[in-house]
């Protein structure tokens, strides 16, 4: 009985996890990465917040947490009036993100928290020219996103190949190409900037994962400590009842 | 020194007399088994849940707009010291107590602990356990995200489906035609002061409803009815030190687990804390989804098992009333059960069959409550539905059918004295 619970205990997290219906690449975050979140910050702070924000945090719990020293971030990710201490928030106002872009941009404090990594490492890959849409690309993770693929310049122009399937009618579009020389970066170094990018995301999320996790080991052991001489003291004291 | 001040204060106040009634000369039966840590481990969530609370009091801020969500994610979560290890204590927490408290009433069930003359401590737990639904109602509205907003919104028009007043009714509860910042605040009144003041007294009055009566054990034989003749029962140990040192142990592989939780995986797969409610709540936008927390997920599979109106009034009224149903018969459980005995080691066949199928039904509320999942994935919505009424059926025969099964069955002799199994 007890041995079942246990197993039910340990299994439940994983079973009931929820999913979506898209298949997701798999993101391989390392918060222990600083160099992968410093890039990735870089990469948020000047790509990302010209329209999102991450107003729950602050410019300097990222800057000690991530690693920079505080006068080089001020010199180099800081724009404009903002100071330091406060918080990571835009000058774009919520009413002009709605008339610019139907809904107003959100704000990604937490979004790795709200849609998984995986689901956004997929997501920043998947933008296609599609000429039909308002800011001309679309999105397979995302379907007819209201973004532009504000990374374009990095990743160049990517296409949606599609191909009939033998018997059917239907198209199968299950492929990206890019076009040539059109981005800065190759697929391959595009690729590993997205995975700084959600790796800084994931950090942002939960900005005390890695102090839990730290903290949570010694507490762990201490407890297991514990135990052994509470179990000695209990059998003890039981003696003289069996 | 001590020694000295102790009768001082015995004259005044009945410490000594209180410690040696509760604990020190407490006698609780000795053959307690794994079911009886949840008892202690209900009163170190609760504290838990105190403490914690009023930390979280002290950042929180229950303003609508932003100023509420804000407050959790920028004052708690990341500029508090330790703030994040208070929030996921207490968030943890509020799961750890339904964990506990299901497996303490499976406890009261396995060993007919309702029985005659614990009938009282019965009914005393189960106005605590609705006194918790209620808390951890409440306390859901306060991180003010996406499932908070939605989830309240779903409960509350549940009451507005009532004939007459019903509409009159959810607007008393929200004090305003929609769920905005005043619902927010009386939620949060509701949630930190007036059923903490109630539980604490319900759980008082449990605790010396039960010594009065004395402890039930896995035999469900009386052990008051054999005594030595200093008239301590035979049977009996003096719950400090023996039952202290061995609830230590619980509490240790207990807090292994849930600290574990709390520092490595608060979220538990979403099912302690629903990814959607990472997201400030949006009047205008539904989550896809609308889901209680795990807890609650077997009673609103039985508020959707019903799907035909009656009477000419709404589904969603006697779906309700089937919820409310589900936890009202839990009260009548020691008038149901005929048995002449009152642990399932000494009932016949059916009583564990009933028991075990209902186990079951409950769990698979439980599962199919849940937003669509990897063991739900396979079955489409009619199947769901069908599912879920078999399993409310099964759920609400344990109880109807109980005066009938306990009755016919062939029950096994008690013994005289307890047994270690």
């Amino acid at each position: 009985m007890k041995w079942m619970l246990t197993i039910v205990f340990i299994l439940s997290a994983q079973v009931f996890a929820i999913g979506g219906d898209v298949e997701l690449d798999h993101a391989a975050v390392d918060l222990h990465d600083k160099a992968s979140l410093q890039r990735g910050a870089q990469l948020f702070i000047n790509y990302c917040m010209g329209c999102h924000s991450a107003q729950f945090q602050r410019y300097e719990r990222t800057a000690n947490d991530i690693g920079i020293p505080n006068h080089v971030f001020e010199d180099n990710l800081l724009f404009g009036d903002a100071k330091i201490g406060e918080l990571m928030k835009i000058a774009m106002s919520i009413e002009d993100g709605k008339k610019w872009f139907g809904a107003p941009p959100p704000d990604l404090t937490l979004t790795a928290r709200l849609r998984g990594p995986d689901w956004l490492y997929t997501y920043l890959r998947s933008f296609y020219v599609d000429e039909s849409r308002p800011w001309g690309v679309n999105n397979t993770v995302f379907k007819n996103v209201g973004m532009p693929h504000a990374l374009m310049e990095l990743q160049g122009e990517q296409r949606l190949v599609c191909k009939h399937a033998e018997t059917a009618d239907d198209l199968h579009c299950d492929s990206f190409e890019v076009t040539e020389n059109t981005g800065k970066l190759t697929n391959e170094q595009y690729d590993m900037a997205i995975l700084d990018l959600v790796n800084f995301l994931t950090y942002l999320g939960e900005p005390s994962r890695l102090e839990s996790n730290r903290i949570g080991v010694y507490v762990i052991l201490f407890l297991i400590i514990m135990l052994v001489f509470a179990y000695l003291l209990k059998r003890e004291y039981w003696k003289d009842v069996h | 020194m001590l020694k000295k001040v102790m009768p001082w204060v015995d004259e005044r106040l009945p410490v000594t007399d209180s410690w040696n009634r509760h604990l020190g000369k407490y006698y609780a039966p000795k053959n307690f088994n794994f079911w009886y840590f949840f008892g202690s481990l209900a009163l170190l969530v609760l504290v838990n849940q105190l403490i914690t609370g009023v930390w979280l009091t002290m950042n929180y801020n229950p303003t609508e707009g932003l100023g509420a969500f804000a407050s959790v994610e920028t004052n708690i979560m990341r500029d508090v010291k330790y703030g994040w290890l208070i929030r996921y204590l207490h968030s943890t927490g509020a799961s750890a107590f339904f964990a506990v408290i299901y497996m303490h009433m499976f406890r009261g069930l396995l060993y007919g602990s309702y029985r005659k003359p614990r009938e009282l401590v019965w009914l005393v737990g189960m106005f605590i356990f609705v006194c918790l639904m209620a808390e951890a109602f409440f306390g859901y509205l306060l991180p003010w995200g996406q499932m908070s907003y939605w989830g309240a919104q779903v409960i509350i028009s549940l009451f507005s489906t009532i004939p007459y007043f019903g509409e009159d009714l959810a607007q008393l509860i929200r004090g305003d035609y929609v769920i905005s910042g005043i619902t927010l605040n009386r939620f949060f009144a509701l949630h930190v002061i007036a059923i903490p003041i109630v539980l604490l007294g319900l759980v008082v009055l449990h605790i010396l409803a039960l010594h009065e009566v004395g402890s039930n054990n896995p035999d469900g034989v009386e052990i008051k009815q054999r005594k030595n003749e200093k008239g301590i029962p035979l049977d009996g140990i003096p719950f400090h030190p023996y039952y202290t040192v061995k609830d230590i142990v619980g509490v240790i592989v207990f807090l292994i687990l849930f600290l574990g939780i709390v520092f490595f995986n608060p979220e538990f797969g979403g099912l302690f804390l629903e990814a959607p409610n990472f997201e400030p709540n949006n009047p205008l936008k539904t989550p896809e989804h609308i889901a209680p927390v795990w807890y609650f997920t077997p009673f609103y599979s039985m508020l959707r098992a019903v799907t035909a109106p009656l009477f000419g009034i709404d589904a969603n009224f006697w779906g309700f009333m089937v919820m409310v149903a589900a936890i009202v018969v839990l009260f009548l459980l020691p008038w149901l059960d005929r048995s002449p005995v009152k642990s399932i080691r000494y009932k016949g066949f059916l009583s564990k069959l009933f028991l075990a199928l209902f186990v079951v039904s409950f769990a698979v509320l439980g599962v199919l409550g849940l937003p669509p999942n990897k063991l739900t994935a396979w079955m489409n919505l009619d199947t769901r539905t069908l599912v879920t009424q078999i399993s409310t059926v099964i759920y609400f025969s344990f109880f109807i059918l109980m005066p009938f099964y306990t009755r016919m069955e062939k029950t096994k002799p008690i013994p005289d004295r307890v047994t270690y199994k």
